[in-house]
């Protein structure tokens, strides 16, 4: 069989997933304030990735990215209930969150919170588990 | 009282589970973590049921959000004794799937499930507030799905399907009453719920979505509605159904059990008397189903629904005697239900069959094997001096207390009907002729009788110890009668927004 003439699909989605990667990582970061999240960036990111598979195969996108989607879901899970056992440590109630404003070069007055550690364990979990089920319903193998 | 040590039976679990997905490969570091993480979750809930007993009900604001806008943990008495033995029971059912469950299921991240469906459990059981319960509810449900299926032998594929639709409708069910919850009193955590019941009145709307809720729970704990249960409890591994048969049905009736004695218990003769009649069916068609069945798992699944049956049957008699009858029975029947489940399960593996008349004999070459069974049917029927025995005593009280002779009546009979459904295995197993030498038996018991043993020893020394725990259930007694100190302990003694 002729392989399909795909050209056009590969040179749009290799410039639309880059806008979905920082609209995704912009959706995560106004989280803490607005609506977003880790939920929600990790979904965004979760629908570049899959649109990349759609696109290529999924062996090429696998040899380019390598991470096992499974084990992904795993640390960010344990990155979100450690930012948790960090409130038990300071001798405060399990999750509690903590924050501050610094003086950073560039970025001037900045607020640091530990809620941030906590919204990427969440996109982790959120991306290794949609990819994860994504790939096994589409992998025949 | 703040308490961080309430969380760890959630999190220990969940953190050890995730870090066994992380090695993937390594068998062995996954018996060794599931093994470490239920005994550290035992220990912690001893340690717990110790603080419940010199200052009262233990509580946790998540995040230190403060109730009712948080989601708050509370470890009461009755939640701390079913966190521990809990954790005693899986620990059994681990020590069982270590010999049994198969390299297949083990390089399947069986260990990690485990350990997620005890979150889940854990989980439920010491959760304050209704959203979270649901979301406790979904994390042992999902585990659930994924351990009755795993492995895909074509009987486990035919009852799964039954088993996550069934779950899947009572869930969407779960949602939907929360949102009228939600929409009729503005709050979902307990505490509060309960005051502002308290303060309006249970008026009928409220009646109606907590017998929605009693629906719902009643699937999941088979009250009743059980006819998903028999199927589904037959067709994974043993130690999966052990654990299924012991502790699943419990979280239901916990719920049923904290929803109606915290929150609605202002309309008994209502929604107790209904808890009563559901009861008093479930036991009659469970004892018809373990006497007319000639199949050891048919005949085992059918006896747990007898005992969701009779555990509510002490609460629908809400009095103290009945209240304090479940407790008991409650405990006793999560271990006996575990090691009659394990017990079934080792003879099917011995002789290759699970229909009784084709087997006969076993003691001959396994009398440990037989005498323990004999010592779970009696405990299961409640024979003196074994556990079972005081919570059918207090239980049958309770319900003549409350008038409710016809409810006690039909306990007893039917755990006459239990004790000729097991003795019948029991005969038809290990009497009569031996005709399978040890060559021809198609599984051992080798490694596997250690925790058939922890739990028959348990079951015993918890009917002769029974006066030692009543320190313990009393306490628990007092705070599911008394709702004014949940509430109390919830609020820290200020007054509720």
């Amino acid at each position: 069989m002729k392989e399909p003439n795909d050209i056009i699909l590969h040179a749009v989605i290799k410039v639309a997933v880059v806008i979905i990667f920082t609209f995704s990582i912009n959706l995560f970061f106004s989280g803490h304030h607005n609506p977003g999240g880790g939920f929600i960036g990790g979904l965004g990111f979760s629908a570049a990735l899959t649109l990349l598979f759609l696109a290529f195969d999924i062996e090429t996108v696998r040899q380019n990215i390598p991470v096992d989607f499974k084990v992904l879901t795993a640390i960010g899970v344990l990155i979100a209930v450690f930012t948790g056992v960090g409130g038990i440590v300071f001798g405060a109630p399990f999750l509690t969150q903590a924050f501050n404003y610094f003086d950073i070069p560039v970025f001037g007055k900045t607020e640091l919170a530990t809620a941030v550690l906590f919204d990427i364990g969440v996109a982790m979990a959120v991306i290794g588990t949609s990819m994860s089920i994504i790939l096994s319903i589409g992998d025949d193998h | 009282m703040m308490n961080n040590l309430i969380i760890l039976p959630i999190i220990i679990p969940l953190i050890t589970g995730m870090v066994m997905v992380i090695f993937r490969k390594n068998i062995k570091l996954h018996k060794i973590l599931s093994l470490t993480a239920l005994s550290a979750s035992g220990i912690i809930a001893a340690l717990l049921m110790g603080e419940n007993k010199i200052d009262g009900i233990q509580t946790l604001n998540l995040g230190g959000w403060e109730p009712p806008f948080g989601v708050s943990m509370v470890a009461d008495m009755f939640s701390s004794m079913l966190l521990l033995i809990t954790s005693i029971v899986s620990l059994c059912c681990l020590l069982y799937a270590f010999r049994s469950i198969g390299q297949e299921r083990e390089s399947h991240y069986f260990y990690p499930l485990f350990l997620f469906l005890i979150t889940g459990v854990n989980g439920s059981f010491i959760t304050g507030d209704l959203f979270n319960l649901f979301v406790c509810f979904e994390v042992m449900l999902i585990s659930s799905y994924v351990l009755i299926s795993l492995g895909g032998t074509k009987v486990q594929l035919r009852e799964s399907i039954k088993y996550v639709l069934t779950n899947i409708v009572s869930s969407f069910l779960f949602l939907v009453a929360i949102a009228y919850i939600y929409a009729i009193t503005g709050t979902l955590n307990f505490a509060h719920l309960s005051l502002r019941v308290a303060e309006t009145g249970q008026s009928g709307l409220l009646t109606i979505v907590s017998i929605l809720l009693l629906v719902i729970f009643s699937l999941k704990a088979a009250l009743f509605l059980f006819f998903w249960l028999p199927g589904s409890y037959s067709a994974p591994p043993t130690a999966v159904a052990a654990v299924f048969a012991a502790l699943l049905t419990k979280v239901g009736i916990y719920a049923i059990f904290r929803l109606f004695t915290l929150v609605f218990y202002h309309e008994p003769q209502v929604t107790h008397l209904l808890i009563g009649i559901l009861g008093a069916a479930t036991m009659i068609m469970g004892a018809i189903g373990a006497v007319a069945h000639w199949d050891i798992k048919n005949i085992l699944a059918y006896n747990v629904i007898i005992g969701v049956g009779f555990i509510i049957a002490g609460l629908a008699s809400f009095s103290i005697e009945g209240i304090t009858g479940s407790v008991y029975y409650i405990i006793h029947d999560i271990i006996v239900k575990a090691l009659i489940f394990l017990l079934g399960g080792t003879i099917i593996s011995l002789t290759g069959t699970g229909k009784l008349k084709d087997m006969s004999g076993l003691i001959r070459n396994h009398p440990y094997l037989g005498w323990m069974f004999f010592i779970a049917a009696l405990s299961l029927a409640g024979i003196p001096p074994l556990s079972g025995f005081l919570g059918k005593v207090f239980i049958t009280h309770g319900t003549f207390e409350a008038g409710y002779y016809w409810l006690g009546g039909i306990g007893l009979m039917t755990s006459l009907m239990a004790l000729y459904s097991v003795i019948k295995i029991f005969m038809n197993c290990f009497w009569g002729e031996t005709y399978l030498s040890e060559e021809m038996e198609s599984g051992t018991t080798k490694g596997v009788m250690v925790p058939i043993a922890c739990l028959s020893l348990l079951t015993i020394l918890l009917g002769l110890g029974a006066e030692g725990i009543s320190v313990y259930t009393d306490l628990a007694v007092k705070t599911l009668m008394n709702p004014e100190l949940y509430i109390h302990a919830v609020f820290e003694g200020r007054t509720a927004p």
